[in-house]
């Protein structure tokens, strides 16, 4: 089988989010840059996969200087070649752009099926893998938790609200992972060495047949005006007395301030 | 020309959604900022009966897809049905709930129109007739205003944020019937859904939310965690740590890798306040943290502090409420 998996690098997650002088973005001094953790999911399962059925796994980044080493990091953990498409001239932050981009690039590598975390962490759009289906007019299965590949066809579970959906599609499909799909291995010292060598290549939009009115600022389907923190949050009362008599208290402060019971 | 706003209305087992409530009442009301007017798509087998409803909340036309192969939800489908209506109503502006369905469906008929589509929204304004969203990202550290590029505006808006309204039984709409196109060759199709436990409420549609963290010692004590939740007819939810440790399930996780959520309480026990969990609870109307450290950083959000041990304040106060609700 030939399966790829699309990661995206994003700021580690305890991150203290801080405004950049443009007002629209944010301050990448001192961020350090991870595989997003839905795309940890992806990764594992698209191994998992070839460990299982034979074939080769690709991973796809589509960003700046931060990929190359998350991109080695996927090669350590079990991918057999991988592909930077560098962010130049893609409007990096737009879900159409990059759900565009990814899936010219994805159509040249005809994989039999591709994964992606759930969603970005970051971004929080939940988009891409959405925009990529439709663009390959693939069938799509989002937020997966469990995930069954045979002949031609898979059968996946998702998570939807207090429940579980059980979705069977035929292949090539494009599958989101969720959390509780598997549990990431950590590469081995061994590993690590051996994907060095393996092969990393950096393409930009332009070898995908793409044009800067496609995926650049103004193919955009939207544009983010501002961005600002969050009002801080103040501390309020702290509630003393013994259990029962703190319980009281709390119960009638929920009772008459927030006015919830 | 562009004109009004049109709601995708979800219903699941032939009911709308709380959720769709809340997207129909803030469609109606940008319909009004707008001066437009207010349609709505319900989709779905044997819920035409649902249009009505719709009506009340303000819609004066609703498409309705009510065919066999739309019984089960599946994308495709959803989306041909979807992008039917969008084609015939000639919106200026499409929403629908953030749900699983609404995460899964507006991106993709967002990507068949090639247009624009803001995630998870917490806030509309109308500028100069035009839509702008403001919507968090980072789970919450930061929140950008998006403006759209292309037309229409579409929008996904995150439960528990908008108010529904008032519905008024006497307002009626003209009904359209749409999807008789949709045949019986859809690509994924749902086969089972399998349901959690009875009466468990979701954690991003709650309106009150009892959370455990490392503080609960051991998988065995989560009990303390649910029964209070369900005497405040809440959910139950944990920080990573927990569902790290294989303690719970991790749809119950809340902060930056789990579930981001806006309840009007939320109360945090035996959880310190990492940033990644405040990430994903900070914008609850209302919080109460109970932990025995008092440096714990959740206290620095906390609108109501308890410092004490979890172990006998929450038995308490579960014992209380039960006392309080049963009078």
């Amino acid at each position: 089988m030939k399966i790829a998996v699309c990661i995206k690098a994003v700021p580690e997650t305890d991150t203290r989010i801080r405004i950049a002088a443009d007002g629209r973005s944010i301050d990448r001094t001192d961020v350090k840059f991870i595989i997003s953790p839905y795309d940890e999911f992806a990764l594992e399962e698209a191994v998992r996969l070839k460990e299982a059925k034979g074939g080769q796994v690709i991973a796809l980044s589509l960003g700046g200087d931060e990929v190359p080493n998350l991109l080695r990091e996927a090669l350590a953990r079990g991918a057999d070649e991988a592909v930077h498409i560098a962010a130049a001239g893609i409007a990096i932050d737009d879900p159409l752009c990059v759900g565009k981009t990814l899936a010219a690039a994805l159509k040249g590598l005809t994989p039999d099926i591709v994964f992606f975390g759930k969603h970005g962490v970051g971004g929080d759009n939940q988009q891409v893998h959405a925009i990529v289906a439709e663009k390959l007019g693939w069938p799509q299965v989002t937020v997966v938790t469990k995930l069954e590949v045979g002949d031609g066809r898979l059968r996946a579970e998702r998570e939807i609200e207090g429940g579980v959906e059980v979705v069977e599609t035929g292949l090539p499909a494009v599958v989101g992972a969720q959390k509780g799909l598997n549990e990431p291995r950590y590469p081995k010292l061994q590993s690590i060495m051996q994907a060095k060598k393996k092969p990393l290549a950096t393409k930009t939009f332009a070898d995908f047949g793409l044009t800067a009115a496609e995926v650049g600022p103004e193919g955009a389907g939207l544009a983010v005006t501002a961005l600002r923190l969050p009002p801080p949050r103040q501390a309020g009362r702290r509630i003393a007395g013994d259990p029962g008599q703190q319980a009281a208290e709390l119960l009638s402060a929920l009772q008459n301030e927030v006015k919830v019971i | 020309m562009a004109n009004g706003v049109l709601v995708f209305a979800e219903q699941r087992d032939g009911a709308f959604k709380k959720a769709t409530y809340e997207a129909l009442s803030e469609g109606h009301r940008l319909a009004e900022k707008l001066g437009q007017p207010l349609s709505a798509v319900i989709i779905g087998s044997g819920i035409r009966h649902l249009a009505n409803e719709a009506a009340h909340y303000g819609a004066t036309t609703v498409y309705v897809a009510d065919v066999a192969p739309l019984a089960k939800y599946s994308t495709d489908g959803y989306v041909k049905a979807l992008t039917e209506a969008i084609q015939a109503a000639q919106p200026s502006v499409v929403l629908a709930a953030a749900t699983a369905m609404g995460k899964d469906l507006a991106p993709r008929a967002a990507a068949r129109l090639d247009i624009g589509l803001a995630s998870d929204v917490v806030e509309t304004h109308i500028e100069n007739g035009a839509l702008t969203v403001t919507r968090p990202v980072y789970a919450g550290k930061a929140f950008a205003t998006v403006a759209f590029q292309r037309s229409p505006a579409f929008a996904t808006l995150r439960p528990n944020v908008f108010p529904a309204a008032s519905p008024d039984a006497s307002r009626t709409a003209e009904v359209k019937p749409i999807g008789a196109t949709i045949v019986d060759a859809l690509q994924a199709r749902v086969t089972d859904i399998l349901a959690a436990a009875k009466g468990k409420i979701e954690l991003t549609e709650a309106s009150i939310i009892v959370s455990g963290g490392r503080g609960i010692k051991g998988p065995e004590n989560y009990y303390l965690i649910q029964n209070l939740a369900d005497a405040l007819g809440g959910a139950a939810g944990a920080s990573r740590a927990v569902v790290d440790a294989g303690w719970v399930d991790h749809s119950r996780q809340v902060g930056q890798t789990g579930k981001t959520v806006s309840p009007t309480l939320y109360i945090a026990c035996g959880i310190s306040g990492a940033i990644q969990h405040l990430a994903g609870m900070s914008s609850s109307k209302f919080i109460v943290a109970i932990n025995k450290d008092p440096e714990a950083p959740i206290f620095k959000i906390a609108d109501y502090g308890i410092v004490g041990d979890l172990f006998e304040v929450v038995p308490k106060l579960t014992e209380q409420v039960s006392a309080m609700r049963q009078n």
